[in-house]
């Protein structure tokens, strides 16, 4: 064998020492792969927009959506845009959530009210939300409050149905357990149901997310003069598709680093 | 007369006439009727009976579970309620709390109660001292074995201290090895402990090997077939060597019969 080993593998087996090498290997070349796919289709974006076999000035183009973030960089309303829809998603997720968990909370307290609810949820949860949007406005007004109750408004219906069946699923032998010893119903709740049911709350987290981003971005094509919805709204009325890409593009980096945050917090619950 | 009565103890748990009724739309079941038994201090009953008849459904009554009943269920003389501190339930499988360390679940049953002070932590720390898991205290129960499990679920019922001690197929969700030892471990915890124990069980070889009398329910509606009182030759008894005592198998066969199962 040629190949020399690291300090800390001397003591394992030489078959083992392969399997590890090989998937290495084989994580690499993911990586790769995933790099080349990125490079490829920017590369043929760009060409395809320079040899003219599409229009730049409807597909846009890397080099252009370069321009206008450097842009928007330079007349400084890029991060007021980005931080206002951030902004809105992170108070509707956040509503959405804790609005959602003390909803089921009651629910599951009381079985009358779950048993009269029932029908409103399942029809509240099969309306698409992005209806009521008009109302809003009319109610709320123009402008973030409006933006928020709609993110709101999205998540909340499924918060609280993903967070009550966690709370349902937890195992009656737990609550029973707790009875025995003489327990109160606030602490079951405490001491089983809410921790038995992070591990549902936290998926309910992992939907609300992309569904706060949804009603944020509805909510600003419908009313806002301001965030990346609008940017999108507006690039595509006055046909700056640039605009429209570049704001496309930042959303969708926003988006995934919100949900890996949740991912992280995830991993820090799930630890303790 | 005097004398005969100080002999006869009193017993620790009486059931009279016990009848439970389940509702529902369907109709109405009567899980338990007129069912009568008395365990004295220190015993450990064993109750089998074919399934559905109601063993689980007597635990429940005797833990405070169940509150709708006729007939009396009396512990220490008084009427059994919601909540009593009389009585350590063992579920089926452990139901230890995954996101509590070992210690912290041990503690469950006094954090309930608004009981946790230096006197009822040292008396816990005690126990997982005595059983071996002391050096596990900060361990979440997933590092743990199966049998250890059973045992720090054991010290967390023994923790609040109750008069009796009620296992509820305590043992079903363990493999068959683990199960024997670990019979044989709470067996030997509950006598050194000094509880009484109600032990409920569909495995008949179990409940001869643990128990000083077996109890055997009847079909649904369940009220009490026989009683046997278990006196095995063995030199140890404890719940693997009695299986090895001549007696054993008569015992078995004849409950085997009793229960008279169909499948």
């Amino acid at each position: 064998m040629s190949m020399s080993r690291p300090q800390q593998l001397v003591n394992i087996s030489e078959e083992h020492f392969l399997y590890l090498q090989e998937r290495k290997k084989y994580r690499f070349r993911v990586i790769l792969g995933r790099i080349v796919l990125l490079a490829a289709l920017l590369a043929l974006w760009e060409i395809a927009g320079n040899l003219r076999w599409i229009d730049p000035f409807i597909t846009s183009q890397p080099s252009r959506i370069i321009k206008t973030l450097a842009l928007l960089h330079s007349e400084g309303a890029l991060y007021q845009h980005i931080g206002i829809t951030v902004l809105e998603t992170v108070a509707g997720f956040i509503l959405g959530t804790i609005g959602g968990t003390c909803i089921a909370i009651a629910l599951w307290w009381s079985k009358f009210l779950s048993d009269v609810l029932d029908p409103y949820l399942v029809i509240l949860n099969s309306l698409p939300k992005i209806a009521l949007g008009p109302i809003l406005i009319v109610w709320i007004g123009n402008g973030p409050p409006a933006i928020i109750a709609m993110a709101l408004l999205i998540s909340l219906i499924v918060a609280v149905l993903g967070v009550y069946s966690g709370f349902v699923q937890v195992e009656p032998e737990k609550i029973r357990l707790l009875q025995a010893f003489g327990a109160s119903k606030g602490q079951i709740l405490q001491m089983v149901i809410l921790p038995a049911s992070i591990p549902t709350i936290i998926s309910a987290l992992k939907i609300n997310v992309g569904l706060s981003w949804v009603g944020v971005i509805v909510g600003e094509f419908l009313v806002s003069r301001a965030g990346l919805g609008y940017l999108i709204v507006y690039g595509g009325q006055v046909f700056r598709l640039d605009l429209v890409m570049t704001s496309v593009i930042i959303l969708a980096a926003a988006a995934a680093l919100m949900y890996q945050a949740v991912v992280l917090l995830e991993k820090h619950l799930s630890r303790q | 007369m005097k004398g005969a009565n100080s002999l006869k103890p009193v017993p620790l748990v009486e059931v009279k006439n016990l009848t439970v009724k389940y509702q529902s739309p369907e109709g109405e079941i009567t899980a338990l009727k007129n069912l009568s038994l008395e365990v004295g201090k220190g015993e450990f009953i064993g109750i089998v009976g074919p399934s559905g008849c109601g063993k689980s459904t007597l635990l429940n009554v005797i833990a405070g579970l169940i509150t709708t009943y006729t007939g009396e269920v009396l512990i220490c003389g008084k009427a059994v309620r919601r909540g009593t501190r009389m009585v350590g339930y063992m579920p089926q499988s452990d139901q230890l709390f995954e996101w509590r360390t070992i210690w912290k679940n041990v503690l469950l049953g006094l954090e309930v109660q608004n009981n946790l002070n230096e006197r009822t932590k040292s008396f816990a720390w005690k126990l997982l001292e005595n059983y071996g898991l002391a050096d596990f205290a900060h361990a979440y129960p997933r590092q743990l074995s199966g049998g250890m499990r059973q045992r720090a679920a054991l010290i967390r019922t023994l923790a609040v201290d109750p008069e009796i001690l009620l296992l509820d197929e305590a043992f079903s969700a363990l493999d068959y090895q683990t199960r024997l030892i670990v019979a044989d471990e709470v067996k030997q915890i509950i006598a050194r402990e000094n509880k009484t124990a109600i032990l409920v069980t569909h495995d008949i070889a179990e409940a001869i090997s643990m128990s000083d009398k077996v109890v055997v329910l009847t079909k649904r509606p369940g009220s009490i077939k026989s009683i046997h009182n278990i006196e095995l030759t063995c030199s140890e008894k404890t719940p693997l060597k009695s299986r090895e005592a001549p007696e054993f198998r008569l015992y078995f066969n004849s409950i085997w019969k009793e229960l008279d199962v169909h499948v």
